[in-house]
């Protein structure tokens, strides 16, 4: 038994990462439990990174040591909430991180938003990356689509949707029927709208480029925007963000290709529609002495039959855990829960996108993680509390008296096997399983040997 | 395509950008960092740790500064002083500690 159990809720890269510096810390003799709801582990590396970024989706490779460790268990298919809860967690583990990510999409709050044909970006990229929850997908007779937002989320969006099936089909694992949908796609033109000009956007450069490599798409956007841009005010990345959108209004423009238009200072006032999307409404913006942003006056109305909202994601609140609702993360002290009296919520941590809020790229988890294990470690080194030091097999027991079955990493690793199988009877390096039924008939498979 | 450490970097290493490096593919030499270019996933989250701003994307790294670009592909792929071959691919920089050694470029660079 070891000295001291650590549950860590959530295997994205923020919980993986604490879990990694658990095990790798020196100080104390820690075994560390990884739940998570779905069968599947790494978050949104698997169910949120585009599936045309293959390269930054190796960071599995990586990832996947943290869950082999030896003095590490993973335990998928276990809900917060309705499975386990705060308390179990509490009466059973000498300290809690949570890291449950930040699931839940932003809302533009304007009129039509409910309207068929208006998603959120949560929503399309977690059917397209086969996510098991996802519903839907889109209307593939869609022409004209919006993308809303400024990030690399809304970049990913409109690229995915103006990929050829073949390119889909060769660099990615999306699962058939979603290749399908995507390949009868009708669209032509994809609007990006911007609230702000190019040199306030949060996209990244080397997102722009790509878009510039699209063999059979073109980038349109207005010169004179471009020309108007602050880039005296701008940073590092704001400037090279400029640079990448000169070089893409160079170039020509051919007939018959399909479009991504960016839009800026455009803020979106309305969705038009008698029971589905017609159009968007949007109110040309301008910045005041003061900084802040204000509408003209001036409105446009694009026809689209399509909005996708990427504005931004917020945390969904951990049952029995503080939340501050405004901010959508749960308040912390270097990743120590703080209670609404401020007061530390003993041995209760938090690290990821519940703690900071969606932002920074993967590794910046690693950073973030090691900040709350370091606080934990102080914590147990300097506890008053008794040790508890469960061992393994007790938390089986106990998880199997509530009626839970966890998925297990060597059920993953069936996934895994399976959908690299399914990819190779169609030359290609995965094929997703898109469904609960499937994903845990091979997860609690009984195991072998 | 990889994220490259440039000229910036010589005598400084800050290191934090070893910390915040997902798959733990920057490496440090005795005056540098190294950025393994086929270890790196292109996530960028080494870009803004740096205190002299000296990571940028390969692309678009600046004029004076491209020897490094594939000087960083050489610390790995040529044999280092006091070395009797090249580091190859180690597969982590926290589990192969300090290199102690530069490429030739840098050892030869003139002190910042």
């Amino acid at each position: 038994m070891p000295d001291f159990r650590v549950a860590v809720v959530g295997s994205g890269p923020a919980g993986l990462y604490a879990a990694d510096e658990l095990v790798r810390q020196q100080e104390l003799d820690v075994e560390v439990d990884i739940f998570d709801r779905l069968p599947t582990p790494y978050g949104l590396v698997r169910y949120g990174v585009a599936p045309d970024h293959a390269r930054i989706k190796t960071v599995v490779r990586s990832l996947r040591r943290i869950l082999e460790h030896a003095r590490v268990r993973y335990l998928g298919n276990v809900h917060l909430g309705s499975d386990i809860d705060r308390a179990f967690l509490e009466e059973n583990y000498d300290a809690t991180v949570y890291a449950t990510g930040a699931s839940r999409d932003r809302r533009l709050d304007v009129p039509g938003e409910d309207l068929r044909g208006v998603c959120s970006a949560t929503q399309l990229v977690s059917w397209y990356s086969a996510h098991p929850d996802a519903r839907g997908g889109f209307d593939p007779a869609a022409e004209s689509v919006a993308v809303i937002g400024a990030g690399n989320v809304a970049l990913d969006v409109a690229r995915i949707l103006v990929k050829t099936r073949d390119e889909l089909a060769r660099h990615t694992d999306m699962p058939s029927h979603v290749l399908d949908q995507l390949g009868a796609s009708a669209v032509r033109e994809v609007h990006v709208f911007c609230r702000r000009g190019p040199e306030h956007a949060k996209f990244t450069a080397k997102e722009l480029r790509e878009l510039g490599d699209l063999p059979a798409v073109d980038v349109v956007l207005d010169p004179a925007v471009l020309a108007r841009a602050d880039a005296a005010a701008a940073d590092k990345q704001a400037r090279a963000n400029l640079a990448a959108f000169e070089d893409l209004a160079k170039r020509t423009r051919r007939a018959d290709t399909r479009k991504i238009r960016f839009h800026f200072w455009s803020k979106p006032v309305g969705i038009l529609g008698d029971g589905a999307v017609e159009a968007l409404r949007v109110e040309h913006t301008a910045v005041d002495a003061d900084g802040s942003l204000r509408g003209t006056g001036e409105c446009a109305t694009v026809a689209v039959q399509l909005v996708v909202r990427s504005v931004g994601y917020r945390s969904v609140p951990v049952p029995d855990l503080p939340f501050d609702d405004r901010q959508g993360t749960v308040p912390h002290d270097r990743g120590r829960i703080v209670d609404p009296a401020g007061a530390i919520v003993p041995r209760q941590y938090v690290a990821g996108w519940l703690k900071r809020g969606p932002s920074g790229v993967i590794g910046t988890n690693r950073i973030d993680s090691a900040e709350t294990v370091r606080s934990l470690v102080e914590d147990l080194k300097t506890a008053a509390v008794a040790r508890k030091g469960v061992a393994a097999e007790t938390i089986d027991m106990l998880l199997a008296g509530r009626g839970v079955r966890p998925v297990h990493y060597d059920g993953w690793l069936r996934i895994d096997s399976d959908e690299i199988a399914r990819g190779r009877r169609s030359s290609r390096e995965r094929t997703k399983i898109p469904d609960w039924e499937t994903l845990l008939q091979l997860g609690l498979a009984a195991r072998s040997g | 395509m990889a994220y490259v450490i440039t000229g910036s970097c010589i005598d400084v290493l800050d290191k934090s950008c070893m910390e915040a490096c997902p798959v733990d593919c920057i490496y440090e030499g005795a005056r540098k960092m190294y950025v393994h270019p086929d270890e790196c996933i292109d996530c960028g989250a080494c870009e803004p740790e740096c205190p002299v701003e000296a990571i940028a994307y390969e692309d678009e790294v600046e004029p004076g500064q491209q020897q490094h670009v594939s000087d960083n592909g050489a610390f790995f792929s040529a044999v280092l002083s006091g070395r009797s071959e090249p580091l190859g691919m180690p597969g982590g920089a926290r589990e192969l500690g300090r290199v102690g050694a530069d490429t030739t470029l840098v050892e030869n660079a003139c002190h910042a």
